[in-house]
């Protein structure tokens, strides 16, 4: 992984994008939010609860699955198997300059990306966000006894304003990784190609291998 | 740490934290303003989805049902099994049959649909026997003074003074925007108070008990007004329904 810098760019080895700590979490917090978005569908929705009957159980399981949600990403983070974890987690923090000539569709072409692009970082951020927002509105909901009544009306609301958005930011990434199939493979198995890396994400394949992105013409 | 970046060294502004921070901070005054902010939207936005003809919008959380139970489930009974019973301070305990319900003269109520959590559906119409009807079929007694009303899986409990109780927006319900009423919505019978807020609308109707004094129900138990009339409690500021 550290820069072959002699072979040519077809035979260079490829890159580890997640260690498999970070696949395991991306994985059972998507089963998760799979979960929770159907139920919660079912929930909401009256044609889908015709549908889905057993209103108890698919309750039973929202409940139990949307508490379950942030124990993944918690697990991963705190255990001293998540230092890759962690640390991509600081690379979506991060923006630089680059980020934002990325959003600009005029300017997306001259943008030299680090690991994540400016999308992946909104998505993850939002998506991280709506966790911790889904699991106090939903407890205020489901026990709402201690509360003020008036929360009640307030978690209803919020709950059901970010699950669209959770919603409509399920089916982008969805979308965005059936576009790219290299990238939504290397979620599975963990590595990625070089050339993957050079050509979509310079500045981690600079870092990663030590190697100038550019050294080669190569189509963007 | 420099390395940790994966932008070739460059740091970058933490703008992921501020997002992070900012939405929890919008969804906490979301909370707090909640209440406002989607009776808000029911009355501006709502007109709008109505007359959306691609249904669309009819996805957005605004002017539709929420399906509230105070149990884990929704009781389940069919109309064949179905009885209202009728007791208390009355000459003549009932026990009716749907049939026997359904037999009474109909009465139809078009109104909007105000629930305290915020949610408001716009001209829903219902169909059932008023409920002054039921109560002179029994034939209440002088020192009743409100009615009392349980779900038939004993869960959940309503009331109403006498007076409240013999308006003509008062309804036993059996029918929904012209579909018999579905378990989900109350069925096969409920209360349907017009009026009021909706958790004083008692799904899943099993029995009416004429009392001499108001008993608070389920959710006045739990803080809300036992007198919950659409825009004139619970601390809200809703247009009638």
């Amino acid at each position: 992984m550290t820069g072959a810098s002699l072979h040519p760019p077809e035979t260079e080895a490829d890159l580890e994008r997640f260690d498999r700590v970070e696949r395991t979490v991306h994985w059972a917090t998507a089963a998760l939010f799979f979960t929770v978005m159907f139920t919660g569908a079912a929930l909401y929705a009256g044609p889908i609860s015709a549908l889905v009957g057993r209103r108890e159980l698919v309750r039973t399981v929202h409940v139990v699955a949307g508490l379950g949600l942030p124990v993944p990403l918690v697990v991963g983070i705190l255990g001293r198997w998540g230092a890759n974890l962690r640390a991509d987690l600081g690379r979506i923090n991060r923006w630089i300059l680059d980020d934002r000539v990325w959003l600009r569709r005029r300017t997306r072409d001259r943008a030299r990306l680090g690991k994540f692009n400016a999308g992946q970082k909104l998505n993850a951020t939002f998506l991280g966000a709506a966790i911790v927002l889904m699991l106090g509105t939903g407890i205020i909901m489901k026990w709402f006894e201690p509360f003020p009544l008036p929360w009640r009306t307030g978690a209803t609301f919020v709950h059901d304003w970010v699950a669209l958005g959770v919603w409509i930011a399920v089916i982008g990434h969805v979308a965005f990784a059936m576009r790219d199939p290299e990238a939504l493979a290397s979620m599975q198995r963990g590595r990625i190609s070089a050339r993957w890396a050079r050509t979509k994400r310079p500045r981690w394949y600079e870092e990663t291998t030590g190697n100038p992105a550019e050294r080669l013409k190569t189509p963007r | 740490m420099g390395n940790d970046t994966g932008n070739g060294g460059e740091r970058g502004s933490p703008v992921g934290r501020r997002v992070f921070l900012g939405l929890i901070g919008l969804g906490v005054v979301g909370v707090a303003t909640g209440a406002a902010v989607q009776g808000w939207l029911e009355r501006t936005v709502a007109p709008i989805v109505g007359r959306d003809p691609t249904g669309l919008l009819s996805l957005l959380p605004i002017g539709r049902f929420r399906i509230y139970t105070v149990t884990g489930g929704l009781p389940e009974r069919s109309r064949a099994d179905y009885r209202l019973r009728v007791r208390g301070l009355v000459d003549e305990p009932l026990d009716l049959s749907f049939a026997e319900l359904t037999s009474m003269p109909v009465t139809r109520v078009t109104r909007d649909f105000q629930c305290v959590t915020g949610w408001r559906v716009p001209s829903v119409q219902w169909a059932g026997v008023r409920l002054r009807d039921v109560l002179d079929r029994a034939g209440v007694q002088s020192d009743a003074n409100a009615v009392r009303f349980v779900s038939f899986d004993g869960a959940y409990t309503e009331s109403l003074t006498l007076e409240q109780a013999r308006r003509d927006d008062m309804l036993v319900a059996y029918d929904l925007e012209g579909e018999p009423l579905s378990s989900d919505h109350g069925g096969p019978a409920r209360l349907y108070v017009a009026p009021m807020y909706g958790y004083k609308s008692c799904k899943w109707l099993g029995e009416i008990e004429l009392t001499a004094r108001v008993e608070p129900g389920y959710w006045e138990q739990r803080g809300y007004d036992v007198d919950a009339w659409v825009g004139r409690s619970n601390g809200r500021d809703d247009s009638a329904t």
